[in-house]
């Protein structure tokens, strides 16, 4: 039997079908306020358990192997099948899905924090101590800010690879973007995948820009991209106090 | 005062850093540890604000045991100025300077506003205190590690290798300003260095420490230089400490020649005046084209300069200038030499 040819334009067919976008029932707004609200609750989630771990084990340096290792144990298990074995343990339901989310999402949340945290100029550190820092104001006042770049980088890779995946809910019955895919394949309504795929992706374009504007927003500038900074900022306004020539008005006045 | 008493520390595994020191820093000096790697002056200088814990004896501030306060409020009493001068990079230059303030309570405008003083105060222009760290030259960020220092006016600072990672003319600006600082502000400072002319240049008193925490040797950098307690001190302050020493004597007594009647007879020379009266220049075998000076000196200066200058000087003679730089008389490293002979004998007898 001859594959069924579907002309290219057809592609469109659904995403662009004004039906689809309506906002009463299971439209596609519907899908991808569900998608999001799993991204996120996921994100939230893996965030309440990583960062803690993952500040602990970088401030102390302890416990840093067996974190670390358990992340990546967690980071190889396939989610689809994680996904499977707790439907079967706990039966269908938004908990296993949400579950094996956070299974995915808590590595790269752990491993950059941990990993910010232990980057940080150790001489800088020396100094929140010498000079009258108590170990949670080094904490919280000398070590995240410096390593927030990061420690929110691990953030948004988990942000996207969680909303890339978050398309698995719908094999176990929930809703999401994944109902697009799945729905289409079963029914081989192609213009039906494809809007899946494409709403997947722009979902975690936007998602990430998002989260770019609040990286912005919470990482100093002191720490941020920080040799493009300096050229950009060097070059827009020469420095006419830089007095560590030994012509300076200080190296005359000893 | 510093008053270190029967100090000794251990590290886990043996491993003895400190062993059985006693040392006072007097009030209002600057007291320099300085000895090679291993010999335990920064665990020296570390254990006066508590970052390390002695093992036994005890440390004192004005008679106050440091083990008796509460160690973060004992820090912020205490300036803290470190190599590379750990300052943070997510923090502008005000914030950093104002960061011990700011844990105090001081308010945030007050605290600003008074970094942007410290700014000037250690040489540097206030246009800066809006900048960020990175944008800084490590020359300029070793200066706002000292003024962050000196934020909260402690009564005493300690610096542990503060101006060992900047290049040596950098060095000599910032070994100069922070001189010029101390004559204002008079704090108690424990300085420490592995270099020993840093040490020499710095120090009100040295301490020369050696390997295995031990104290080899303490006194003014003259004592040092004139009366090496052992080998181990001699061998520390170097071979040419007898050249050395000469920057602890002024040239004030120093006999010179005319200017007028001065000519190298050996060498042609003859010393070429502006209308002013300043020195421009050596004119050398009767030839027009000057050769430079290589600088002048006052009856200030130590005869250290003098003797430098006599050598690199193209007609083997150095040249005092007056308050305002007129030629007052030239003096050859022959006058040198008569002059060291005649202080050895005034010292021997």
């Amino acid at each position: 039997m001859p594959a069924p040819v579907v002309p290219m334009l057809n592609y469109f067919a659904y995403l662009f079908d004004g039906g689809h976008w309506s906002l009463a029932g299971e439209g596609i707004p519907d899908r991808l306020l569900q998608h999001i609200a799993y991204t996120l609750v996921t994100l939230a989630i893996s965030a309440v358990i990583a960062l803690p771990v993952g500040l602990f084990i970088g401030h102390t340096n302890r416990g840093a192997f067996l974190a670390i290792n358990i992340g990546n144990a967690g980071r190889s298990l396939p989610t689809f099948g994680l996904l499977s074995l707790m439907v079967v343990l706990v039966g269908i339901g938004t908990l296993p899905v949400i579950v094996a989310l956070v299974v995915l999402a808590v590595p790269p949340i752990l491993a950059s924090t941990y990993a910010g945290l232990r980057s940080v100029d150790r001489s800088a550190v020396d100094a929140a101590i010498g000079m009258g820092m108590r170990p949670i104001q080094v904490l919280f006042r000398a070590e995240v800010p410096m390593a927030l770049p990061l420690i929110v980088s691990g953030l948004r890779s988990a942000l996207l690879q969680v909303c890339a995946t978050a398309t698995v809910a719908a094999y176990v019955g929930l809703g999401g973007l994944g109902r697009l895919l799945i729905d289409g394949l079963s029914t081989n309504d192609y213009p039906q995948v494809f809007a899946g795929a494409v709403l997947v992706a722009v979902l975690a374009v936007l998602l990430d820009l998002l989260s770019a504007a609040v990286e912005r927003a919470v990482v100093s500038p002191g720490v941020r991209e920080r040799s493009v900074r300096r050229t950009r900022w060097r070059r827009a306004r020469p420095d006419p106090t830089n007095e560590d020539a030994p012509t300076s008005p200080v190296g005359i006045s000893g | 005062m510093i008053t270190f008493d029967a100090v000794t520390k251990a590290f886990p595994g043996g491993n003895v850093a400190v062993d059985n020191l006693s040392l006072e820093l007097p009030t209002g000096q600057i007291t320099v540890f300085v000895g090679p790697s291993g010999c335990g002056k920064t665990t020296s200088l570390r254990m006066i604000n508590r970052t390390i814990e002695p093992t036994s004896g005890t440390i004192s501030i004005d008679g106050e045991d440091v083990t008796s306060q509460d160690a973060a409020l004992l820090r912020r009493r205490i300036g803290y100025v470190i190599q590379h001068a750990g300052l943070f990079p997510h923090r502008t230059v005000a914030d950093n300077i104002a960061t011990v303030p700011l844990l105090n309570g001081v308010n945030k405008a007050q605290a600003r506003e008074q970094a942007r003083e410290l700014l000037t105060r250690v040489g540097l222009d206030e246009s800066l205190a809006s900048r960020y760290p990175a944008q800084l030259s490590g020359g300029q960020q070793q200066r706002v590690g000292v003024a962050r220092a000196l934020a909260a006016d402690p009564p005493v600072m300690l610096m542990d290798e503060p101006f060992s990672a900047v290049d040596p003319i950098v060095r000599d600006g910032l070994q100069r300003e922070f001189l010029r600082l101390q004559s204002e502000l008079g704090k108690t400072i424990a300085f420490v260095t592995h270099d020993i002319d840093e040490a020499i240049k710095l120090g009100d008193r040295v301490a020369i420490f050696r390997e295995g925490g031990h104290l080899a040797q303490v006194g003014s950098p003259q004592d040092l230089l004139d009366d090496p307690a052992d080998e181990f001190v001699a061998d520390f302050v170097g071979r040419d400490r007898g050249f050395r020493a000469l920057s602890f004597i002024t040239a004030e007594k120093l006999e010179v020649e005319q200017v007028s009647a001065y000519v190298d007879r050996a060498r042609g020379a003859s010393l070429v005046l502006d209308d002013t009266g300043r020195p421009t220049g050596w004119s050398v075998d009767g030839q027009e084209v000057l050769r430079a000076l290589p600088g002048t000196f006052t009856t200030r200066d130590a005869l250290r300069l003098v003797t430098d200058l006599a050598i690199t000087s193209p007609a083997g003679a150095a040249v005092r200038v007056d308050e305002a730089g007129v030629a007052d008389g030239v003096v050859a490293h022959e006058a040198i030499a008569r002059h060291l002979t005649a202080l050895r004998r005034e010292t021997e007898r």
